[in-house]
């Protein structure tokens, strides 16, 4: 434990805003990542244990989009899209056959995905390591805020991911097909009954999180290295984040991946041993006492 | 006969079948199988490679084989031995000890192979260690870098030798080179950035023992151990700023090492302190970082042009033509282990391991990745010694390494011997 060290940051204001902005960081990426799989679960009650793949292979496509265009608008467009599509093939062909099985099925399915697109992406892009580097436009030094360290390119994935979460909000709850999908979460059957078909929104739902999680790997692509295997990681913390935020609540899972951010950030300062520890010891803790997590609510 | 009998006896006829079947696949997988392959591995030696193949490090498998390849294709071209070929056998560990110890007892028994060249990380030597112990076979750590596995007398086994760098010579020649820097450029206050694992521990802890003991005025202010394959090292990078240190090193290694200069880049950390990063000099690395910032110093992993000798150069022209590949660290050291075992294979006629390791020990080997032109397995404690040791500085293109500085051997032996005496492993 370093809680002198500790101290002395939170005692000075350019400690304060480098590590609350670290935090944000850490946290929106998450969100992203974590909000496609809350939305899943939501509504189709299924666990897409597959979700960090599809991270991976959104950026992967958006490293080969940079590659062949040079534009970082268009990769994270391509591997947002070609996220999305992949992920609507995979509830139709597959996911759809094990609605309402065990979840150990659903664990099955997934993982058997997460091997054959680990695999995939080597065959296709290879073993070795890649990297998408950062855009032209974003190669500016930090900005101080307060004495504090913001680099231009986190500032506007703090915007880009405040404002994906925010179209997400008002497609969920001032769209009728947000309407349609809070009902559907309710309710399939009576939806289902209703004359809506809903094969198609439960297809449109899963690509909607496939998208997050494509666009977060294409958005994060310029700081990450490109290896097969690279959804693991973001895997295990999305689903902390989910299980904190309260499984099915968006914004659960914003207000989950914030806090984990900032308990990253100055955790690295206090507990530099033990920062992995204070995400878990949170969970334990959220679980102990709100075991339907913070937000809990099935969907939101 | 009613079809409801018939059907019984058909059941009764199926049952037996399978039972039947079943005991008939058990023995012959018990004694048939195995000594058919055995029979047929006569026409082949079989050199069996428990290593990674998929996931984030697959490049270690990948690199690993194709350097083994590298001599054994060249072998076999040149007619093998008295006509038997070499033939590499592969098995994918996923990094997992457990899963290393399976494979490799799944190629002795079942495959049929006679030689062992574990290109296992750190964690998984361990576990080939003593199944090699077991067994009897010979085998040859390649990709190990963990100091105790032939250091400790405790963990050697008599048929079982590092074709791969150790890392106490590395920490002792990169201890040298960063204590001189420290001394030129007035470093005083160091931190350290490894993955927290048993590699990045003692890799960070000896070099850092060294730098001190080669300049005792540093002191280490800090340290972040990030796990391994951690996808955001921002809270590391601001906890370094925060920190305010003269000098970083860094044992974090290929994509890890890659999304930490990324990162660490947007913040500007690297013009604010001189960074030692000993894995970075791997051309793998080295070609992914888009923006390589200047004056990173890195120990030599693998290069073209250290040595520079005209051996180095056509070995890499080799490799890069076969597959269509760089080679990585990883790749000369396991075409050193294969170059061991053929020369040993040639001496003894024979695949007995105990008759092999025999051959290896003190075995000294003509070496395109040799300081003098050669390299030799040290017979006390079957290491690898004779190799390039040093750092310098990277740069973004070819020979992405310049002012390199090799390490002088004479002294890597005379603190290794202290150090294994510190350690109780003399």
């Amino acid at each position: 434990m370093e809680l002198e060290t500790l101290a002395a940051c939170v005692a000075s204001m350019s400690c304060v805003v480098t590590q609350i902005i670290s935090g944000l960081i850490i946290g929106v990426l998450l969100f992203l990542v974590a909000s496609g799989v809350t939305l899943i679960f939501g509504v189709l009650k299924v666990i897409n244990f597959a979700h960090g793949s599809f991270y991976m292979l959104g950026a992967y496509l958006a490293y080969t989009a940079y590659v062949v265009t040079g534009s970082y608008t268009v990769a994270i467009v391509v591997g947002a899209l070609g996220v999305a599509l992949f992920g609507i093939l995979f509830e139709r062909f597959f996911i759809s056959r094990v609605y309402g099985s065990n979840v150990l099925m659903q664990l099955l399915v997934c993982y058997a995905f997460i091997l054959i697109l680990d695999d995939a992406v080597k065959i296709i892009w290879g073993s070795e390591y890649l990297s998408m580097g950062m855009p032209d436009a974003f190669r500016l030094p930090p900005i101080r805020i307060g004495g504090g360290f913001a680099p231009p390119f986190y500032l506007f994935l703090i915007a880009i991911a405040i404002a994906i979460g925010f179209a997400l909000w008002v497609i969920v709850e001032r769209t009728r097909f947000g309407k349609i999908v809070r009902a559907a979460a309710h309710n399939g059957d009576m939806v289902s009954a209703l004359g809506i078909r809903t094969p198609y929104l439960y297809a449109a739902v899963f690509g909607l999180g496939s998208l997050l999680a494509g666009a977060a790997g294409a958005l994060a692509g310029p700081v990450r290295s490109l290896t097969p295997g690279m959804g693991f990681s973001i895997l295990i913390m999305s689903f902390v984040v989910t299980v904190v935020g309260g499984m099915g609540s968006i914004a659960g899972a914003f207000v989950a991946a914030l806090l984990i951010g900032v308990t990253r950030s100055f955790g690295s300062i206090g507990f530099p041993l033990f920062v992995d520890g204070l995400m878990f010891l949170i969970m334990t803790l959220v679980l102990i006492f709100k075991p339907t997590g913070l937000f809990g609510r099935r969907f939101a | 006969m009613t079809s409801k009998d018939s059907r019984h006896l058909d059941s009764n006829g199926r049952r037996s079948f399978l039972k039947g079947a079943t005991a008939l696949s058990a023995a012959t997988a018990i004694g048939g199988f195995p000594s058919i392959l055995k029979a047929q591995s006569q026409d082949v030696i079989k050199i069996g490679m428990p290593t990674i193949l998929s996931g984030r490090v697959s490049i270690l498998g990948e690199s690993s084989r194709n350097g083994a390849l590298t001599e054994i294709n060249r072998f076999n071209d040149a007619g093998g031995l008295d006509g038997r070929k070499i033939e590499l056998v592969t098995r994918d560990s996923r990094g997992k000890p457990d899963e290393a110890a399976r494979a490799v007892r799944d190629l002795v028994n079942s495959e049929g192979c006679q030689i062992i060249l574990d290109a296992e990380a750190s964690s998984g030597s361990f576990a080939v260690q003593e199944v090699v112990r077991d067994l009897g076979v010979l085998c040859l750590h390649t990709v190990s870098e963990a100091s105790p596995l032939t250091a400790d007398p405790k963990l050697r086994a008599s048929t079982a030798f590092r074709a791969a760098r150790q890392g106490i010579h590395d920490a002792i020649g990169g201890g040298d080179y960063a204590a001189r820097i420290s001394r030129e450029k007035g470093l005083k206050r160091w931190m350290t950035c490894s993955p927290d694992y048993a590699y990045g521990r003692t890799t960070t802890a000896e070099f850092m023992e060294f730098t001190k003991y080669f300049e005792p005025s540093i002191e280490v202010v800090d340290e972040a151990w990030p796990k391994l394959f951690q996808p955001d090292y921002t809270e590391v990078v601001t906890k370094i700023l925060q920190s305010k240190p003269d000098a970083l090193y860094s044992a974090l290694w290929g994509g890890d090492l890659i999304a930490f200069i990324d990162q660490a880049n947007l913040y500007g950390l690297f013009e604010q302190l001189e960074t030692f990063a000993v894995n970075l000099g791997d051309y793998p690395v080295l070609s992914a970082v888009q923006a390589l910032p200047k004056g990173i110093r890195s120990g030599t992993r693998y290069n073209k042009a250290v040595p520079p000798k005209p051996e180095n150069d056509a070995w890499y022209e080799t490799y890069v033509k076969t597959f269509d590949q760089l080679p990585t660290n990883w790749s000369w050291e396991n075409a050193t282990g294969a170059k061991f075992v053929i020369q040993a294979l040639q001496e003894v006629r024979d695949t007995d391991g105990k008759k092999l390791a025999e051959a290896i020990r003190g075995m000294k080997i003509e070496s395109p990745f040799g300081v003098d032109g050669t390299l030799t397995m040290r017979a006390e404690d079957h290491t690898l010694v004779g190799y390039s040791v040093g750092y310098g500085v990277t740069v973004p293109k070819e020979p992405f390494m310049v002012d390199f500085a090799g390490a002088d051997w004479a002294k890597i032996f005379e603190l290794e011997s202290s150090w294994k005496k510190r350690n109780g492993f003399a």
